[in-house]
């Protein structure tokens, strides 16, 4: 838990994450697996926040990823609250079938 | 010849892990049998008593043909999910096991007049030497626990999903909306405790029961925190699924539930985490709630031995309190059940958190 | 031994990062996002923060994703069916570069950088109740409640039958 080079990869390990996360919401069809990609974002920023956390040695970065996580916990069920709305409207997930407001 | 602190750390951890996980397991067993015995009494009738004297070796019985017995698998079911929902439920019935406290602290004693054959059993590091049946002793014990619990969960809908059969999907997520709609009041009927005991430690909890009240039993948590320790019980018997709200598992519902197509091994597997889960929480509310190790009386000292007497008796009072449930109530209804954990526990967990924080606001601890 | 387990939840964390990312079924999708959630929280406790590592699975682990699981289940989620055509892949390689880019950059800093000491660290519960119920953080506090609660009632009402 000293050894200071853990929060450097820490901070490495939460870029991979959040570039995971992108991707994910980039490339992916379905809406749940695009909200899971943002849920994989928002780990990667709170892996951070603890980890600079750690550098500094306050507690500032750990009360906000509780706040993140509060959000986080909000987000998923009103997210999920509208896949399940859109799902009931067209019976599909896919991404590219809710276009009705394109252009 | 002395090893390294962190290497005798090591050997303590794996000696205590074997040592509790053995007992579980026999626990385990021996909760199987007394079970159908005590049921059977409770309905005027006998109850196994053929294998061997009074029936004891009926879990061997029982183990043996479980043993035999064919492996179905449904030939449309997820093979790796229906495979590995039972290690997630076991998995996580014995993490749970890793800091609670089966015990009071003890002193090894120096056995000293060891031949020398025999001494490398009991090496100097071990002489007089305090431990106590905890393997792991964390600072947010508590909350540890209240993690695993939130993972069990997975155990279930996992069986539930795997097994691609409409009655387990709706038996595994029944059973998995019960499980966590009542770890809501779990966690909040803990919280009066852990506020009177200004720790998440388990072990500080117990003792500051000790300090209360001058060492009587009424100091205990479970009359100092009344609708607590009632919301915890209740909260705990859904969580682990007995009767009265066992309605994944009655044999009149859905089948069986979550574990319609598991057969033989995987079934006692599944089981082992529910009976293991049960043990689990009859140990925290004896550790929180009724006092621990501590014998109640104050001139009754309660270290050592005798202090097991008094925890083993309170957890064996505990069970059998299940097993008596079991045999006395009707099951509840599924939207009773989930009236009952979001409609009246939740709140009177919440009242009484308020209270309590007055309390403690008021007067200190 | 810090170091090993440290190396081996990173490992994990990024393994099944990517088959989330990657498994066309999105319940296997989920498992593996509980996997990282779960490998995350033990790279918390090694930097030092066991109530974040706790809350982690208590939140993250054991309650929005069994949501996810739920709707997944109940919706009857079938896997994606067909390749994603040329647009996205087009897109997908640019992402891919541009991720790539970040991820070298940030990781030559890093290396570079110089690690010094890590300061004395209390991370508590009690200190991190201190600092939560702090004038500091009091008002936000109170106000994350409010939006659970506004959360809850949108989310019954958004999922409603009849709207």
């Amino acid at each position: 838990m000293d050894h200071p080079s853990f929060v450097q990869h820490a901070v490495l390990l939460s870029l991979v994450l959040f570039g995971l996360g992108t991707l994910g919401v980039f490339l992916r069809r379905n809406v749940i697996t695009v909200l899971m990609s943002i849920e994989l974002m928002l780990n990667g920023a709170n892996l951070a926040f603890v980890a600079f956390s750690r550098a500094a040695g306050t507690l500032d970065g750990q009360v906000l990823v509780f706040f993140v996580m509060v959000v986080a916990a909000a987000e998923a069920a009103v997210g999920l609250a509208i896949v399940i709305a859109l799902h009931r409207h067209k019976d599909t997930l896919d991404v590219d079938a809710f276009n009705v407001m394109r252009g | 010849m002395t090893p390294s602190p962190l290497v005798q750390e090591l050997i303590l951890a794996a000696v205590k892990v074997a040592v509790i996980i053995g007992a579980l397991q026999g626990l385990f067993s021996l909760m199987t049998w007394i079970e159908r015995r005590v049921l059977a009494f409770m309905q005027f009738r006998l109850g196994p008593n053929r294998t061997g004297p009074f029936g004891i070796l009926q879990p061997v019985a029982d183990g043996i043909k479980l043993f035999f017995k064919e492996e179905v698998m449904p030939a449309a079911a997820n093979k790796w999910a229906f495979l590995a929902a039972p290690v997630v439920a076991v998995t996580t019935s014995f993490l749970a096991v890793a800091v609670l406290p089966y015990g009071p602290p003890f002193t090894l004693p120096r056995l000293e007049f060891l031949p020398s054959w025999l001494s490398w059993l009991w090496p100097e590091w071990l002489w007089g030497r305090s431990v106590q049946l905890q393997i792991a002793a964390i600072d947010v014990g508590l909350l540890f626990i209240f993690a695993i619990t939130a993972l069990g969960v997975y155990g279930v809908v996992l069986a539930g999903w795997a097994a691609n059969n409409k009655y387990s999907l709706i038996g595994g997520l029944r059973s998995s909306a019960q499980m966590f709609s009542y770890e809501l009041s779990l966690g909040l009927s803990f919280v009066g405790v852990i506020m009177l005991a200004g720790s998440f430690q388990i072990g500080d909890i117990v003792n500051s029961q000790a300090a209360r009240a001058g060492g009587w039993f009424l100091g205990w948590n479970c009359f100092v925190q009344l609708p607590a320790f009632l919301v915890y019980f209740a909260a705990a018997t859904a969580e682990v699924a007995r009767t009265p709200f066992d309605l994944p598992e009655g044999e009149t519902e859905l089948v069986a539930g979550f574990h319609t197509e598991y057969s033989s091994m995987r079934f006692a597997l599944i089981q082992m985490a529910e009976y293991i889960n049960m043990i689990t929480v009859a140990v925290l509310a004896t550790n929180l709630f009724l006092g621990g190790w501590h014998s109640g009386i104050p001139w009754v000292a309660s270290e050592g031995l005798l202090g097991f007497v008094f925890w083993g008796g309170k957890v064996a009072v505990l069970l059998f309190v299940f097993i008596w449930l079991r045999g006395t109530l009707p099951r509840f209804r599924y939207d009773q059940l989930m009236h009952f954990g979001w409609k009246v526990l939740i709140p009177v967990a919440a009242v009484w958190i308020l209270v309590t924080a007055t309390g403690v606001a008021l007067k200190g601890r | 031994m810090d170091a090993i387990l440290f190396y081996a939840a990173a490992a994990l964390a990024v393994v099944s990062a990517l088959v989330v990312i990657g498994q066309k079924n999105p319940i296997y999708s989920a498992f593996a996002l509980i996997v990282t959630l779960c490998s995350l929280s033990v790279i918390f406790a090694l930097l030092g923060s066991p109530f974040i590592a706790v809350l982690q699975v208590i939140v993250y682990a054991g309650a929005i994703m069994v949501l996810f699981l739920f709707v997944l289940m109940l919706l009857n989620v079938k896997s994606e069916a067909d390749a994603p055509g040329r647009g996205t892949r087009t897109l997908g390689a640019v992402a891919v570069a541009l991720v790539a880019l970040l991820v070298a950059q940030a990781g030559a800093v890093l290396v570079r950088a110089e690690p010094g000491p890590a300061p004395a660290f209390d991370a508590s519960t009690r200190r991190m109740a201190e600092i939560l119920f702090s004038p500091q953080f009091l008002y936000v506090f109170e106000a994350t409640s409010i939006l659970i609660l506004a959360a809850l009632v949108g989310a019954i009402t958004l999922a409603k039958k009849d709207l």
